[in-house]
């Protein structure tokens, strides 16, 4: 029996994410792989793997959207694409219908979204040219820390004494970073103050509204920085079930909405 | 999958004679200066032309030569040569790209022209600091370079209303540099040929505010892109003849393209206003971007800082001290506001972008508020693109197309 799916691909710089949705809205299938050099391999390779996820096949893919760095790289899947921000904004739209600013932390640019209570976008912000506070970032400090990237968020909640980094630049904090440990100064001190620079670097970009979502791969694998981020704005912060999938579905829903208004 | 076709933007007829009308303007200078027929003097975009050519000077403008370097991508690899003699890469890239190009004996104009093999070297200098510091000290190396003087006026800054205070000092200003320059020139200033050039510079810039305003109608017979490429007589040759009849054929085309109901985009479906400088290294690729999205840039501060209404036949010095502070460069952001505001609702603009130039502060206005003042009280949503003008180095394209779109996804929810 055919079972119609939509598709939403979402290639970043960093990670490619999928997401397969039915009529329903309902996401029956993901896949998150690292992008890679080759985003067309990588994003059929999770196609297929959400597909299985979803008991379904390409040949029931009713319509897909691409969106990301890479979303003009997967027209073996699809031609159509939306940008990362229309995606966010769909995606986290469908899980918290109301007046939201989406904080959104990637592999190579943070953005910061906000939208109307009928999900209409008031506003965008995206990092300027520069990695700091982004994904990256992170990346970039664990290997001058020589820590794998997932042990982060465990040593960062470990720390006692936050160690705050002062620079804007990348390199500049990794030198600070490199400072503090010569002054031995705790790994777990120095890594909660590269959490806390994240933060920071976002909430600069723009004031957030009441209601803040939160999405993107460092919040998925670094549940403290959003504890931290709640800290620093004063209230709770609201999280999709999977927050690095937000934009994959959002281009997922895209799909099925297009395809409503094309047959409509 | 059908091939989408993608929407470009029309080309200008007119275009083949301004080519020519620069690539003359470009000769005489090579001539004046090669032969020494004529004195040359170099003016910053804004400086007192009229006053040089009253004198019989042939005009050059540096600031014209760095967009060249910029338009043709040779910028970013002579800059590091400026940088590397103490002039910051954080300063006006007009001034290390063109300081870079005068280190490594490289022009476009010997590219574009054949046979001229530098540019024009001067007789003098002449600077007016109403656009920025930076143009003095661009002059000033190239004084000590050439050992030629470089002289000019001193405006003030971030005026909101400019009054008769203001006026007074800088027609002093102006008039204290006749002496140098007659002495130069080895002539003395007749007045009525002042007055006459005044009044050719007016009647230039009446033509060019017309050229611009034709973008009123809808679909807009120009983009902005057109204004950047066909401002470059009002630049260089206000106060000619020639810069006057280039508008009139101009200005008849684009009336002709409203008659037709001819856009410069087809199916215009977003009309944007540009604030800032353009990024000269990518004018086609951002054309074409926003072409293919049909959405026309089709006003600008930038284009528009060339008209000057205050130019006066009757009162030379007053009038052309009033033009040259009347500038939206010299303006406080409360002057600024006010004006934006009025240029969005003249061209029906339903969104705008600041270009925030890394490198330009003076030409950068989204770093006090004034988008987030500007929005709040129109309700026209806004843009800063992060770029530079000359240097590419701090252009990301990816970002740029990513926010552009996002950008038009947005006004097209809003509708």
């Amino acid at each position: 029996m055919s079972k119609p799916v939509y598709v939403g691909l979402d290639i970043g710089s960093s990670r490619t994410k999928v997401a397969v949705v039915d009529s329903e809205r309902r996401l029956l299938g993901h896949a998150v792989k690292k992008s890679g050099t080759d985003f067309s391999v990588t994003a059929g390779v999770c196609l297929d793997a959400s597909l299985e996820m979803a008991g379904a096949t390409r040949g029931e893919i009713v319509n897909a959207v691409s969106t990301g760095y890479g979303r003009s790289n997967v027209a073996f899947v699809t031609g159509q694409h939306k940008t990362e921000i229309g995606c966010l904004a769909k995606g986290c739209y469908n899980r918290f219908p109301e007046a939201i600013t989406i904080i959104d932390i990637g592999g190579q640019d943070n953005k910061v979204i906000k939208l109307e209570p009928d999900g209409r976008r008031n506003s965008f912000k995206m990092n300027r040219k520069c990695a700091a506070g982004t994904g990256a970032f992170l990346e970039e400090m664990s290997f001058r820390l020589d820590i794998p990237l997932e042990e982060m968020n465990g040593l960062a909640r470990q720390s006692r004494e936050m160690v705050k980094l002062g620079s804007y630049c990348t390199v500049f904090s990794a030198t600070e970073v490199l400072e503090h440990i010569r002054h031995g100064k705790k790994v777990a001190d120095i890594v909660k103050g590269i959490f806390y620079s994240v933060i920071k670097r976002v909430l600069e970009m723009d004031s957030p509204t009441e209601r803040v979502v939160m999405t993107g791969g460092v919040v998925a694998h670094n549940p403290y920085i959003v504890e931290m981020a709640e800290e620093m704005i004063g209230r709770s912060v609201l999280l999709p079930e999977l927050p690095q999938l937000a934009g994959a579905i959002g281009a997922a829903l895209y799909a099925l909405e297009e395809k409503g208004e094309a047959n409509g | 999958m059908a091939e989408e076709k993608l929407t470009m933007r029309k080309k200008i007829q007119a275009a083949d004679r301004m080519n020519r009308i620069m690539a003359d303007y470009f000769y005489g200078l090579d001539e004046a200066a090669t032969t020494g027929k004529r004195k040359v003097a170099w003016c910053t975009s804004v400086g007192p032309a009229e006053l040089l050519r009253a004198l019989g000077y042939d005009v050059y403008f540096p600031e014209n030569h760095a967009a060249m370097l910029g338009a043709t991508r040779m910028s970013t690899d002579l800059i590091p040569a400026a940088n590397a003699i103490g002039y910051s890469p954080d300063i006006c890239s007009y001034l290390t790209a063109d300081i870079g190009a005068c280190l490594k004996g490289i022009t476009p104009l010997s590219k574009a022209y054949k046979g001229i093999e530098s540019v024009p070297k001067p007789d003098v200098l002449v600077f007016n600091t109403n656009q920025c510091r930076d143009v003095q000290d661009w002059f000033a190396w190239y004084s000590r370079r050439f050992g030629v003087p470089s002289i000019g006026v001193t405006s003030p800054k971030n005026v909101n209303d400019v009054t008769e205070a203001h006026v007074d000092d800088v027609s002093r200003q102006i008039q204290a540099l006749v002496p140098t320059l007659e002495e130069i020139a080895g002539t003395k200033l007749d007045m009525d040929r002042l007055r006459e050039t005044v009044s050719l510079s007016r009647e230039c810039t009446e033509l060019w505010k017309q050229v611009l305003e034709t973008a009123t109608a809808a679909p807009s017979p120009l983009t902005f892109f057109d204004g950047t490429i066909h401002m470059g007589p009002a630049v260089v040759l206000r106060g000619t003849r020639v810069a006057i009849d280039y508008y009139k054929e101009l200005l008849a085309e684009l009336t002709q393209r409203i008659r037709d109901g001819v856009g410069a985009v087809d199916d215009e479906s977003s009309r944007l206003y540009w604030e800032g400088m353009p990024v000269w290294g990518r004018l086609r690729q951002h054309s074409e971007l926003f072409s293919h999205l049909k959405a026309s840039v089709l006003a600008s501060t930038y284009c528009s800082s060339w008209i000057f209404p205050a130019f006066d036949a009757q009162d030379p010095f007053r009038s052309m001290a009033k033009a040259y502070l009347e500038l939206f460069i010299v303006r406080a952001d409360r002057y600024k506001e006010t004006y934006l505001k009025g240029m969005l609702e003249k061209f029906r603009i339903d969104g705008i972008i600041y270009h925030d130039a890394k490198t330009c502060p003076y030409n950068s206005n989204s770093r006090y508020g004034l988008p987030q003042r500007v929005e709040a009280e129109t309700g026209i949503p806004s843009l800063v693109l992060s770029g530079d003008l000359n240097d590419l180095r701090c252009v990301s394209d990816e970002q740029t197309k990513t926010n552009v779109e996002a950008f038009l996804e947005q006004i097209a929810e809003g509708r």
